[in-house]
């Protein structure tokens, strides 16, 4: 496998919520234009790992977290850093497709407009034609670009979330159980969509179907109980494991 | 390895390992009686051996049909993955030793009633060897033990080391006994196929050591 740049390092992250320690220790490295999966039983922190990526955790009270998260070098943690900013970089697509109860072509240019994006009608089309085109939805809706987003499928109701999220621009992508709602060939259609999207994007997903995790991303991560066991090439992990915890969990002896 | 979270997948899997020592079995005796018709020069047997080796090919495509449906119903992954793929592989150089075997009655029926050109001593010790290795090689297999395996592969020179001793010996008498040459090649055969046997045999071990550590390594080339 040749090696990417790297996007994100980690280095000993802790997270706590008040007294409760929800990450312990937590370093890694995420390279750009890879799929990186992250598994484990619920509870594990593989979720809060992945809010600490944008400050999602931020709003959350007596949350605290030690440690470096560094976005190209950067401590995204740093007093100076723009959070809105962070989170266009870094954008999220959540287990449930979230649109807005809005036209499609809305949810889709809602992000340029408030970010200041467009320059002009134009503009603002052809950036919601570019992102839903690459979030592979250009040809179900574009005949129907003012219809409601709710009347969408929830396959296609997620692809849409995501062509809100590349609309903005971002470097990196965030997937917290986006199939966890959706039926077979709605999650195949997302999977070959992030197949694609990585070609541009970095694609960090937290799943807990453990044969997406195998088809779809480069690297895997195994937590439990807060702790990171196990990180490596996904054809590694999933036939070669180092670490017993990590074996008992994919052979589905554990958690 | 187990506590209870995959009963159907370990179930299967232990019905195919018991499959796999089933036809270990059935070749081990195909093995044995392949020497003994040589000894005896019983066709009848020779020709039994010839004919049982169908059973011996029926029951390794159930054996694989049953690793597909496993694969296909349980996604294993990591050391599963691993033994089913090992289980997959082996169960061919399994058969395989079986048509050596067959091979081996099949010269005992070509060579007819000519008697023996000289007395069997090196091809009985390569059986009883190639035998033995078989069994350690399916132990090895069974409790996923990397050492054994390491060492049964490392039986597979002494098995080479007597067929190049028979190979030269019957060489040295096809040279000045022309009239030799034929019964001299059957023998030959007969050796030629238990060389193969041994080499089926460390390609099993092989297998044993992959499903252990994950390493895959030819022990002999």
């Amino acid at each position: 496998m040749t090696e990417n740049n790297v996007k994100f390092v980690v280095r000993d992250l802790d997270f706590y919520y008040g007294h409760f320690k929800a990450l312990s220790d937590i370093s890694l490295d995420i390279r750009e234009r890879e799929i990186t999966a992250l598994i484990g039983p619920s509870g594990c922190g593989k979720s809060t790992f992945l809010r600490c990526l944008n400050r999602m955790n931020d709003p959350i009270p007596d949350a605290r977290l030690e440690g470096q998260v560094l976005l190209e070098g950067e401590d995204i943690n740093h007093p100076e850093v723009d959070v809105v900013d962070l989170r266009r970089r870094v954008g999220m697509v959540f287990q449930k497709p979230n649109p807005f109860p809005q036209s499609v072509y809305d949810n889709v240019a809602f992000g340029p407009r408030v970010l200041g994006m467009v320059d002009g009608k134009a503009d603002l089309e052809a950036i919601v034609e570019r992102s839903l085109k690459r979030a592979v939805l250009w040809d179900e809706v574009a005949g129907n670009l003012r219809g409601n987003a709710l009347g969408l499928s929830l396959g296609e109701q997620q692809r849409l979330c995501i062509a809100r999220v590349l609309a903005v621009e971002p470097d990196v992508i965030l997937m917290d159980e986006p199939c966890s709602a959706l039926d077979p060939v709605a999650t195949l259609r997302i999977e070959d969509l992030m197949r694609q999207l990585k070609e541009h994007y970095t694609i960090v997903i937290v799943t807990h179907n453990m044969q997406q995790a195998a088809r779809v991303s480069d690297r895997t991560g195994l937590f439990w109980l807060g702790e990171l066991i196990e990180f490596g090439e996904t054809s590694r992990i999933f036939t070669r494991p180092k670490e017993s915890r990590t074996e008992d969990y994919i052979t589905g002896r554990m958690g | 390895m187990s506590d209870g979270l995959r009963v159907t997948y370990d179930r299967e899997y232990a019905h195919v390992q018991d499959q796999v020592l089933k036809l270990g079995e059935l070749v081990d005796q195909a093995i044995a009686l392949s020497l003994k018709c040589l000894q005896e020069r019983d066709q009848e047997l020779a020709q039994q051996v010839i004919d049982d080796d169908e059973a011996v090919n029926e029951l390794r495509f159930h054996i694989e049909e049953e690793c597909l449906a496993l694969i296909a119903t349980q996604q294993p992954t990591a050391s599963d993955l691993r033994a089913v793929i090992a289980a997959m592989n082996i169960i061919t150089d399994i058969e395989r030793m079986g048509d050596h075997a067959a091979g081996i009655a099949k010269t005992v029926i070509k060579m007819g009633d000519e008697p023996l050109l000289k007395p069997l001593i090196d091809i009985p010790k390569m059986t009883a060897l190639a035998r033995k290795m078989l069994k350690a090689s399916l132990k090895a297999f069974i409790d996923r033990d990397a050492a054994s395996a390491r060492r049964v592969a490392k039986q597979d020179d002494e098995i080479d080391a007597l067929y190049r001793a028979i190979f030269d010996e019957l060489v040295e008498i096809m040279s000045h006994k022309p009239d030799a040459v034929e019964r001299a090649t059957y023998l030959l055969w007969c050796a030629h196929n238990l060389e193969r046997i041994g080499d089926r045999v460390t390609n099993i071990a092989e297998r044993a050591i992959f499903m252990s550590t994950g390493d895959m390594k030819e022990l002999n080339v």
